[in-house]
């Protein structure tokens, strides 16, 4: 059983794109020698910022011989049907068969696909997967027609068993498959011979190359680590940060430098941000002082002076960087100790935030109006929330967050509290944005929660009103994250609010029932995550005041919960069955049987003990109704089951005396009328 | 590889780069004689990197960037400064090598430095062109832009040209170790009269700051923009043929109003007169003329036009 070996060699590969691509080439050679026949044991993909890996091991040398039986004519059929099956079948007569059949004796005719050796098959998978590569942005290069993700320099394609290593024939547009690698670009440049698969990881690694990205990712980690210890310093754990320079680098060499102390006044967001984003450093915190102290920056190689000169080089930048975001936020303190954050936000007038619905500047004053009426719903002063939403987008006209957009709020909330503006106001102008991803944290403060729902309802109306609504996966507003937002704020603060008069309060002229149906779409991915089937949620938002979110979901989990139960469970067959006959029996007599049904009529005990159970469970169903408190309400319901069940069980509703039918189809009328008060259980599966 | 000491200029470096480029086979041309905003709008890259002729040129271009004036005072922002420039057609497969070769040849030890090609795709939406590469960073800082064109003037490269772009007074800095542009020799500091980038540059940096942001006159420059643009469609709309029965289509005269619009549309940013929306209308008509420009110059026998 031979091992492959595959390294596609070229210029830099985007480090953002190594993942994705180890996948596909895994998948497209692996799929294709399967489709063609052969098996294998198993595979691993690798890649370094010039390589794409796949290792292959296990394969089968050849393919299956493969035998196809056909059947022709029969023997006495017309010469032409013969002459017919041997053209198709490519046979002469002589290499028939000929067996009995049902209808007297038949021609067969064995076809035989003899099996291909691996080489072949590889060759031309591999060619295939080269020129269908799912690159996310490819290119071509010189005079060629090839596309690749950066230029292609040389295939390595090895089979190798014990025998030694075979090269797969291939050339794809003037590159020829071998069996040479080559080393680091700087250290170790010269070509060298492969034999399988250990021996190139080896003979990479001291070439300077280490081939197995989650290994350069944990040496890069480790050695971070280890030098920040040594310094009584902790590295600040950026997961992404470290994936990407892991695919940056073939050989890293961790070097770690600290901060020049005039920038150590800077906000911490900001150093972070930028040597994050600007250098791909990890910042180093002291735990002594709390303060980002230093950082690490991961070299490609190994030099003479252990790497002082470029450590030197990086600092040298990282300074350069840093007295730009210093000169940034002195210039932003230096104005808005002038003329205050609002007057910074003045400048909001000349940023377009969308050609249909305005400025910056007319976005914050809808915004303000709206915080001002959320502000009593959630226990905020009116005042307060007013005058956060008014400078909640100040800083997007301060230098820095010119400089870095993602700072966006958090540097308004530093400018925030270097003037007199409260701390409620200054916190809101920072998490006036939040929640923006799933892991975000949703606000608690008042004032925060609601200047942060204003912002969203806002938006979300804003964009209803211009008919610029998301449509399959085209979202870039992000509409759907706004109003996910708006449904966690409300939720996890427990927020009693009626959406559609929110709606209407901000944009009258939004279609409200239409981004109703959005906002439910978005609660039923929600709930779902958490353990709510479609069908009740579908039961609950069926029933009025489905704009208050609190209830609907305090309704949906009270729902599920009883459903859970024996006696809810079976409480909704006996629902169904009532309805089920109530609904033919109304059909058919053309009368809806909504009377009400008299215990004079009762002919049964079960009857009338249903009676009874139904004065009770309404008795007790519509006060806790009244209190939102559904967990009693459905119990009460639930508790009808048994009744029920024994009222089925002894009584024939359609009886022949009219007058008992009546009462009695009037009595399911009432089991149905209850039921339904507390969520339209016709919506349930099962 | 022989480790060349270390320059002592800014016009050493620019000298050394030249001769490499030379060495390597490139024809070194001078620069535009019109304002840019970077070497890419040269029509030696701009137009030459269309049609299938190959073509090696290396170039310093004089780049404006109004927006960016400080006065003289920031000590890595001017509104003008030097690009140096390398366009090779078809790219040859050793690009990357023989760009670190003028790394070394500029006094770079790549023993000591840690050099980097990290992501960087390259748009420029007033040329409706755009290619992949990487910014080359030496120990964390960019040195160049390294592209592979792939479409110019809304036209596919074929073949496709290599583009190497260095930043000259920020590589220089780094070289010779300097903070401050402005205190950055300009030729040799050992020189009876040495002159340092401040002597040459320091008081234009100021005028010129003080022109683009407060007192060139938008109505003009608008005017000149409006001017600009209908005389670009007008050479490129005259017959092919002149009173004489010639066939000369004016691809280089129309381009050279299309660099003129682009740079006072620069102009008319610097001084705050283009909002948002407008941006994108101005950027859109620069890019429509580009456009025009290169379907002219792909008719033309420089631009591959069988005659």
């Amino acid at each position: 059983m031979p091992d492959l070996l595959i390294e596609l060699f070229s210029e830099e590969i985007p480090a953002r794109m190594q993942a994705r691509a180890r996948a596909d080439l895994q998948k497209l050679i692996t799929d294709g020698v399967v489709e063609a026949g052969l098996t294998y044991a198993s595979a691993g993909a690798f890649s370094t910022p010039r390589r794409l890996v796949l290792a292959v091991e296990g394969l089968t040398a050849h393919s299956p011989t493969l035998r196809e039986e056909r059947k022709g004519p029969r023997t006495d059929a017309p010469e032409k049907a013969l002459e017919g099956f041997l053209r198709s079948t490519g046979l002469a007569k002589e290499q028939l068969e000929i067996r009995d059949d049902k209808k007297g004796q038949v021609y067969f005719a064995t076809l035989e696909k003899p099996g291909r050796p691996a080489t072949e098959i590889v060759s031309e998978v591999l060619e295939r997967a080269i020129r269908t590569f799912p690159w996310p942005k490819s290119m071509r290069w010189g005079a060629g027609t090839l596309r690749w993700v950066r230029p292609l320099h040389s295939i390595l394609a090895i089979l190798s068993d014990e025998a030694g290593a075979t090269i797969v024939p291939l050339e794809i547009d003037g590159i020829t498959a071998t069996d040479t690698s080559r080393g680091h670009r700087f250290m170790a440049p010269e070509p060298f011979r492969v034999i399988g698969f250990e021996n190139y990881a080896r003979q990479l690694k001291v070439a300077k190359v280490v081939l197995d990205p989650q290994e350069r990712a944990d040496t890069i980690w480790h050695d971070a680590e280890q030098m920040a210890f040594a310094k009584g310093w902790e590295v600040v754990e950026d997961k992404g940060l470290l994936a990407e320079v892991a695919g940056l680098v073939e050989w890293p060499v961790v070097l770690m430098g600290e901060i020049d102390a005039e920038f150590l006044t800077l906000p911490p967001e900001v150093l972070q941000t930028s040597m994050r984003e600007h250098q791909k450093f990890f910042s180093v915190r002291n735990p002594k002082t709390g303060r980002i102290e230093g950082f690490v920056t991961v070299a490609n190689r190994e030099t003479a002076d252990e790497g002082a000169t470029i450590l030197a080089g990086n600092q040298k930048v990282l300074s350069a960087r840093l007295s730009d975001a210093k000169f940034f936020w002195e210039n932003d303190q230096r104005l808005i100790a002038g003329k205050g954050l609002e007057g910074m936000a003045a400048g909001l007038d000349a940023v377009t935030f969308h050609n249909k619905l305005g400025s910056v500047g007319d976005q914050v004053r809808r915004i303000e109006a709206l915080s001002r009426e959320i502000a009593p719903l959630v226990g905020a002063d009116p005042e307060l929330a007013a005058q956060a939403a008014r400078v909640a987008k100040a800083d997007l006209r301060s230098e820095m967050v010119y400089e870095f957009p993602e700072l966006q709020g958090v540097m308004g909330r530093y400018y925030a509290k270097s003037t007199t503006l409260p701390d409620p106001v200054a916190d809101a102008v920072r998490d006036h944005y939040a929640p923006l991803g799933p892991s975000d944290a949703v606000p608690s403060e008042p004032v925060s929660v609601a200047v942060a729902l204003a912002e969203k309802i806002d938006k979300l109306t804003g964009f209803w009103a211009i008919d610029e609504k998301p449509t399959g996966s085209k979202d870039p507003f992000a509409l759907r994250r706004a109003a996910l937002g708006v449904i966690r704020l409300v939720l996890e603060n427990g927020l009693k609010l009626s959406l559609t008069e929110l709606f209407a309060a901000a944009q009258p002229d939004a279609d409200q029932a239409d981004l109703l149906v959005f906002f439910h779409d978005r609660l039923k991915v929600f709930l779902k995550d958490q353990g709510i089937r479609y069908d009740v949620i579908d039961a609950v938002l069926a029933m009025p005041g489905s704009d208050d979110l609190a209830r609907v979901v305090k309704r949906a989990e009270a729902l599920s919960e009883t459903l859970k139960t024996e006696d809810g469970a079976n409480l909704l067959q006996g629902f169904k069955r009532a309805n089920n006959i109530l609904t033919q029996a109304e059909e058919k007599d053309g009368v809806e049987y909504s009377f009400g049904a008299d215990v004079k009529f009762a002919e049964t005990e079960e009857e009338k003990v249903l009676f009874k159970a139904l004065d009770a469970a309404e008795a007790r169903i519509d006060p806790a109704m009244q209190a939102q408190d559904f967990g009693a309400a459905m119990a009460a319901m639930a508790s009808l089951r048994g009744p029920i069940d024994a009222f089925f069980e002894a009584v024939q509703i359609n009886a022949d005396n009219a007058v008992l039918r009546r009462n009695r189809l009037n009595m399911l009328s009432r089991i149905r009328q209850i039921c339904l008060s507390v969520a339209d259980l016709t919506r349930l599966e099962g | 590889m022989a480790k060349p000491d270390t320059p002592k200029s800014f016009q050493e470096i620019i000298l050394r780069l030249m001769s490499y480029w030379a060495s390597k086979g490139c024809a070194v041309l001078q620069p535009y004689d019109m304002e840019v905003g970077a070497g890419t709008f040269h029509p030696a890259t701009t137009l030459r990197a269309l049609g299938d002729r190959p073509w090696a040129a290396a170039y310093v271009q004089p780049s404006r960037r109004p927006t960016d004036g400080r006065y003289g005072e920031n000590p890595n922002r001017l509104q003008h400064y030097y690009q140096y420039q390398v366009l090779i057609k078809p790219s040859p497969p050793d690009l990357q090598e023989l760009y670190l070769g003028s790394l070394a040849a500029i006094g770079i030890d790549l023993d000591l430095h840690d050099i980097r090609f990290v992501e960087d795709d390259w748009e420029s939406p007033t040329l409706g062109a755009w290619g992949l590469g990487w910014e080359v960073w030496c120990d964390g800082m960019e040195v160049s832009q390294f592209t592979y064109f792939q479409q110019v003037g809304g036209h596919d490269c074929k073949p496709v040209s290599g583009e190497l772009t260095y930043g000259l007074e920020r590589l220089a800095m780094y070289v010779l170790g300097i903070d401050h542009v402005m205190d950055m020799p300009y030729n040799d500091p050992s020189a009876p009269i040495a002159l340092s980038y401040g002597d040459v540059f320091r008081q234009t940096e100021q005028e010129y700051s003080r022109w683009n942001f407060d007192q060139a006159d938008t109505a003009m420059l608008l005017q000149h923009f409006e001017d600009a643009e209908a005389e670009c469609g007008r050479i490129l709309a005259a017959e092919e043929r002149d009173d004489a029965g010639r066939a000369i289509i004016m691809a280089h005269p129309a381009y050279d109003q299309c660099i003129k619009a682009s740079h006072l549309f620069n102009l008319l940013d610097a001084r705050g007169v283009i909002s948002v929306t407008e941006r994108q209308a101005y950027i859109g008509r620069v890019r429509t003329l580009a456009k025009a420009c290169a379907d002219a110059f792909v008719r033309t026998e420089a631009g591959g036009a069988v005659a």
